[in-house]
C-alpha cells in the first residue's frame, strides 16, 4: 500500500466510515460560565457511544453572554442516537435529571431542525400544576418553579436527520504519553469547529472496536489488529515503532462538520510532529460498505 | 404598485365602519368600485368617495392620511400587509385582527386590539378603555399578537386577555389586566387602582410598585428570574422599551388569590 508521509508522519491510505444518526441541540445557561459547564458535564456524562449508553454526547462550543437567550453565559450540547425515539428518550432523561436539577440553570433550543423534540413541554409536568406557559416572540417557554426560583425551559427543541456519527481517525505513537500529546492537540483543534462533537472522555478513545466478538451477546470487542501488545501474536496492523495507539471519534451535525473536524483534528497532530506526538495516522472503517459517509484520510490533510 | 391612500377630506359627518377597508376584502375590487362602499353608519349612509380621496393601488399596504375619532374598526379583522393611520382612530381600531401590522399615528379610541388574535398593532398616542379587551358577551379578550401603545392606556386595559403582549408605555388607567386568563401585560409609567384584579393566569409587568392591589395578591419575594431577563430582552430588541424593565431579579405578587391565584405582579426589586 503506497503511504503518504506528511511533516515525518505517515497517513494510511485508507479512510474513516461513518453512519447517518438523529441528532439535537440544546443550549444551556446558568449564573456563571462554571454552573453551565457544569450542567453540560453532569447531562453528557456516560455518553460515549450509542453501543452502552444510549446515546452520544458532548458539548459543542462554549458560549459568551452575549450568544445566549437570556445574557448568561452558556454551553450548545449536541446530542446523537440512531433513532428519534430514543434521541427524545435521552434527552428527556437526561434534561430532566442532570440540568433541572443544576443551580440557576436554564434550557433552551440549539438547534433549528426538521422536526421538533419534546424538552420543557414534557418537562413542565415537575411543577405539579404550578408551572407557567409563556409565548414570546414566536418562542415558547415552561417556568418551573424549583427551589432557587425558577427553571425556565424552552418547549422543544429541533431534531435534525442529516446527522453523522463515528468519523474517526487514530494516532499512533511510539509512546503513550506521545500518542497522548496528539490526541490531545487534535481534541483542542477540533473543540474550535462547529456543529461536531468527540464524545469519548476527553475526546479521546483508548479502546477502538471491531463489531462482534467470540463471545455471544459481545456487539463490539478489542481491536487486536491495533493493540501493541498482541503485535506478532495476531495478524497486526502495527509496525515495530507504535507502541500505543489512541481513537478521535467525531459526531457531527452535517457530513461537513464531521469533515471540517477531522480535518481539523488531523492538522493538529501533523503540526505537532513525530518528535512530541504521533508518527503514524490511520482509520477505522468496515470495508466501506456499512456506512453511508467515507472520509479518505488523504482527503482530510492540511 | 403605489400604497392605496384613503386621504380625509373632512372631518365625517356621521361615525363611519371602516371594516370593509382591509387587503382582504379589497382584493381585487377596483377604484371606482371602493368609492362606492358603505362606510356610514347613520341615515347619511356616507360611502368611502364621499369621505375619502382614493389613491393607489396596493390593498397590502393600506394607508389613511388624516385621522377622526370617528373612524371605527379601522382594519378589523387584517390578517396581513399593513394598514397606517396618520391621525386619531376610533372605536374598535385593530379588533380581532389576525396578522399584519397595523400602524395608529395618532390617539385611539375604546376597544383597541378587542380581541386580537396575531399581528401587531401599534398607537402612538394614547387608547381608550378596555384595551385588548372583549366586547359584552364575549369570553376572552386578546388572544395573541403584539399590542403597543405609546402613550397612556384607559381602564380595564388586557382585561380578559388569554394570549399575546400589550406593552403600554406611559401608564394606564384602574384595572388593567383585571381578569386575565394568561398572557402578558407590560406597564410602564405606572398603573392605577388595583392591577391584576380579579387574574386568573398571566403576567403583569410593571416598571414601579403599583399604587395599590387588590389585598388577595400575596408578597412572593425577589427570586431570580431568567423569564425577566428573556422579556427584557426581548421588550428592547422588538423596539419597545429602550432600557430593561425588571432586572435579573423582579419582585413578584401573586394572585388574584379571590380566583385561581396563579398570575403573578412582577416590577424591578
Amino acid at each position: 500500500m503506497p503511504n503518504l508521509s506528511v511533516n515525518g508522519i505517515m497517513i494510511d491510505d485508507t479512510f474513516a466510515e461513518a453512519f447517518g444518526m438523529r441528532a439535537t441541540a440544546i443550549i444551556i445557561t446558568a449564573p456563571n460560565r462554571k454552573w453551565a459547564r457544569q450542567a453540560a458535564i453532569t447531562m453528557t456524562g456516560f455518553a460515549t457511544s450509542v453501543i452502552g449508553c444510549g446515546c452520544e454526547a458532548a458539548i459543542d462550543v462554549e458560549l459568551p453572554p452575549s450568544a445566549t437567550p437570556d445574557g448568561r453565559p452558556g454551553c450548545r450540547v449536541m446530542i446523537f442516537a440512531m433513532g428519534t425515539d430514543e434521541l427524545q428518550k435521552q434527552l428527556l432523561n437526561r434534561v430532566g435529571q442532570c440540568v433541572l436539577t443544576s443551580p440557576g440553570s436554564a434550557c433552551f433550543a440549539g438547534l433549528e431542525g426538521s422536526a421538533a423534540l419534546k424538552l420543557g413541554s414534557a418537562l413542565r409536568y415537575f411543577g405539579d400544576g404550578w408551572q407557567i406557559s409563556k409565548k414570546i416572540g414566536g418562542r415558547h417557554f415552561w417556568r418551573v418553579p424549583v427551589m432557587d426560583g425558577e427553571f425556565l425551559c424552552e418547549a422543544t427543541t429541533g431534531l435534525t436527520k442529516e446527522a453523522v456519527g463515528g468519523g474517526n481517525f487514530f494516532v499512533m505513537a511510539e509512546s503513550s504519553a506521545k500518542a497522548l500529546a496528539a490526541a490531545e492537540a487534535a481534541v483542542a483543534a477540533i473543540g474550535q469547529v462547529p456543529g461536531a462533537i468527540v464524545p469519548f472522555p476527553g475526546g479521546i478513545a483508548r479502546s477502538g472496536s471491531k463489531i462482534g466478538g467470540k463471545y455471544k451477546g459481545m456487539i463490539a470487542s478489542a481491536n487486536e489488529a491495533y493493540a501493541p501488545t498482541l503485535r506478532g501474536v495476531v495478524k497486526s496492523a502495527l509496525g515495530p515503532d507504535i507502541n500505543a495507539v489512541l481513537e478521535i471519534v467525531i459526531d457531527g451535525e452535517t457530513n461537513d462538520a464531521v469533515a471540517a473536524a477531522m480535518k481539523a483534528g488531523i492538522k493538529a497532530v501533523i503540526e505537532l510532529g513525530p518528535q512530541k506526538g504521533a508518527v503514524r495516522i490511520s482509520a477505522g472503517n468496515y470495508g466501506g460498505k456499512l456506512g453511508k459517509f467515507i472520509y479518505s484520510l488523504k482527503d482530510m490533510l492540511p | 404598485m403605489k400604497a392605496l391612500t384613503f386621504t380625509l377630506v373632512a372631518e365625517p359627518p356621521e361615525r363611519l365602519d371602516l371594516s370593509p377597508l382591509t387587503a382582504e376584502r379589497l382584493a381585487g375590487i377596483e377604484r371606482h368600485d371602493i368609492e362606492k362602499i358603505r362606510i356610514g353608519m347613520s341615515k347619511h349612509g356616507s360611502k368611502v368617495g364621499d369621505i375619502f380621496r382614493v389613491a393607489g393601488n396596493d390593498p397590502l399596504n393600506i394607508v389613511f392620511e388624516g385621522g377622526s375619532a370617528r373612524l371605527d374598526r379601522v382594519a378589523e379583522g387584517m390578517r396581513g400587509g399593513s394598514v397606517r393611520l396618520v391621525g386619531d382612530a376610533g372605536a374598535q381600531a385593530g379588533r380581532a385582527m389576525r396578522g399584519g401590522k397595523l400602524t395608529i399615528e395618532g390617539d385611539a379610541g375604546p376597544h383597541a386590539g378587542s380581541g386580537m388574535r396575531g399581528g401587531r398593532l401599534e398607537i402612538t398616542g394614547n387608547a381608550g378603555d378596555h384595551l385588548g379587551a372583549p366586547l359584552t358577551g364575549e369570553l376572552a379578550g386578546m388572544n395573541g399578537g403584539v399590542l403597543i401603545i405609546r402613550g397612556k392606556a384607559g381602564a380595564f386595559a388586557a382585561d380578559r386577555m388569554r394570549r399575546g403582549l400589550i406593552a403600554v408605555l406611559k401608564g394606564s388607567g384602574d384595572h388593567a389586566g383585571s381578569r386575565m386568563i394568561a398572557g402578558t401585560l407590560v406597564v410602564a409609567g405606572g398603573t392605577g387602582e388595583m392591577p391584576g384584579y380579579l387574574m386568573r393566569r398571566g403576567s403583569i409587568l410593571l416598571d414601579r410598585a403599583p399604587r395599590s392591589l387588590s389585598p388577595s395578591f400575596v408578597e412572593c419575594g425577589a427570586p431570580e428570574s431568567v423569564f425577566a431577563a428573556i422579556i427584557d430582552r426581548y421588550l428592547i430588541t422588538e423596539g419597545i422599551l429602550k432600557r430593561p424593565l425588571l432586572g435579573n431579579a423582579p419582585h413578584r405578587y401573586g394572585g388574584d388569590n379571590a380566583v385561581l391565584g396563579l398570575g403573578e405582579v412582577l416590577f424591578p426589586h
